[in-house]
């Protein structure tokens, strides 16, 4: 089974968002789509400051065998890309809600959220895939 | 579901996952496929490739038909357990397969051909076989086991019985013979040293399990491919096919044109083919990875410098984005590629890429 740590929320595409005490969200990839994509070998993280719609592509994650996209769950501002996955790509693997994340972002005012699983629901949504 | 070899069992038993490879259910990787490459860089890996085709030959003009259905020439086989690798060509000169070919006795040779072509390979040989009177059987009674690693001889033989174990590890580069009821060969897809085995399916379990134990790590199609394309190998459906000659595609090496009376099918084609393209290595300098049918350009020839990417991957062994792309003939040295509309540098080498444990080009570039 899959970790699925109960305090973040989760998207179909196997994104999580953590809700930071001022206000901004740090998104990563589930600990589900890092063990899909196997070894990541390469990751690219937008820059501060690129302004990201919902669902946009805003990072890609790549695996010796695939590069595959990583869409926003939210729309907002890029405040941060993770600058520790140039080097290490492989916390992506080793510790995707930790040291793995990809991307902060100041969402835009009044976004909807309600798109967002909690985490039982995400974890209902993995056994329907057959994870 | 896809066809599955006699291993299919023990792979999910494993821990692998399936995927689909040319009509197959193989096991792309066990745990990591980076993990698994560095096993054959480092020690000893094995791969199932029983959804390969073994194919043997028959008759008293073996030899003959071999000249005529190959690119390569047999006649370059003059000790019994040689093996000769070559294309089969389409009469436009298009490469319809790429093959091992082993020579067993002067009425015997063994050819093993890939699985996403195998069926039409068949096809192919025994309507050509008829005029040579030679019987063409398809092995589908043997699995195959590619033993591969700086380790990889040493651990297969600790399993065979002392007189076995002698006569496998007299074999040379690019030797195989009988051995009991084993075929033994010094061959492989991973630029390092290590046997091919081709043994009766009902033995393949409990062998793979015993490489195991001593110390060989299972490995899947995916560290496969990484170990191949650092080795500078093409792939058959990737690399070449039937809409691109041996001259393109890095493969002038096999193709055997004197002497000049031996009419080879594709030989007329090729003959007159001035080649407008070529298959050459790239070493990203910028960070990303190459993959293939990203858009290749060549600064230096302007709007004709126009290629693709074939193959390309991340190789664990230099830490860096290696391919082989198909760019406009001629003198090359940078090119530009295509990485989600941002256009990254890449210097053309010379393939392999790493050979034997060892990085075989020059990577200090960049930092």
């Amino acid at each position: 089974m899959s970790n699925v740590p109960p305090e973040l929320q989760y998207t179909k595409t196997h994104e999580w968002v953590r809700t930071l005490p001022d206000g901004t969200v740090e998104i990563g990839i589930t600990d589900h789509a890092q063990h899909a994509l196997g070894d990541l070998v390469f990751v690219e993280v937008p820059e501060g400051g690129r302004a990201v719609a919902l669902g946009e592509p805003a990072a890609v994650v790549e695996s010796v065998k695939a590069a595959s996209d990583v869409y926003s769950p939210v729309a907002g501002e890029v405040t941060l890309g993770n600058p520790g996955l140039a080097a290490e790509p492989e916390a992506v693997n080793n510790d995707p809600y930790g040291k793995g994340w990809l991307m902060r972002l100041r969402p835009t005012k009044g976004v909807a959220t309600a798109e967002l699983m909690s985490a039982a629901d995400y974890a209902k949504f993995l056994q329907t895939e057959g994870d | 579901m896809g066809r599955k070899t006699p291993l299919f069992e023990l792979h999910q038993e494993l821990g692998a996952r399936i995927v689909d490879f040319g009509g197959w259910d193989m096991p792309v990787q066990y745990s990591s496929q980076i993990g698994e490459h560095h096993a054959v860089r480092r020690a000893a890996g094995v791969f199932d490739v029983s959804h390969m085709c073994a194919v043997d030959l028959k008759g008293a003009r073996v030899r003959q038909f071999l000249q005529h259905l190959l690119a390569n020439d047999v006649a370059k086989l003059k000790r019994p357990g040689k093996a000769l690798y070559s294309c089969m060509l389409n009469e436009a000169g298009g490469v319809l397969d790429d093959l091992i070919v082993y020579f067993m006795s002067e009425s015997w040779f063994r050819l093993v051909v890939n699985a996403g072509t195998r069926d039409q390979d068949l096809a192919w040989i025994r309507s050509h076989s008829r005029q040579f009177d030679v019987e063409v059987t398809e092995r589908t009674d043997l699995a195959i086991l590619a033993i591969q690693g700086p380790e990889a001889r040493a651990k297969t033989v600790s399993l065979l019985s002392a007189s076995a174990a002698d006569a496998a590890m007299a074999l040379g580069q690019f030797f195989g013979r009988e051995i009991d009821s084993w075929f033994v060969a010094r061959t492989g897809y991973t630029g390092e040293d290590g046997f091919e085995v081709m043994l009766p399916s009902a033995d393949a379990v409990r062998i793979w399990r015993e490489l195991n134990a001593a110390g060989v790590a299972s490995c899947g199609l995916g560290a496969r491919d990484t170990l191949r394309l650092e080795a500078g190998m093409n792939l058959y459906g990737q690399d070449m096919d039937a809409s691109t000659h041996p001259f393109e595609s890095g493969l002038a090496w096999t193709v055997a044109m004197q002497p000049a009376e031996r009419h080879f099918i594709g030989r007329a084609a090729l003959e007159n083919v001035t080649p407008s393209r070529q298959l050459v290595g790239l070493l990203l300098e910028d960070r990303g990875v190459l993959r293939s049918h990203q858009k290749v350009y060549v600064p230096s020839l302007g709007a004709r410098g126009a290629g693709e990417i074939t193959s390309g991957t991340f190789s664990p062994t230099l830490e860096r984005s290696i391919a082989l792309a198909r760019v406009p003939a001629g003198a090359v040295q940078q090119v530009q590629v295509d990485i989600r509309g941002k256009l990254l540098n890449a210097r053309v080498v010379k393939p392999p890429f790493v050979r034997f444990g060892k990085a075989m080009i020059e990577t200090g570039v960049n930092e």
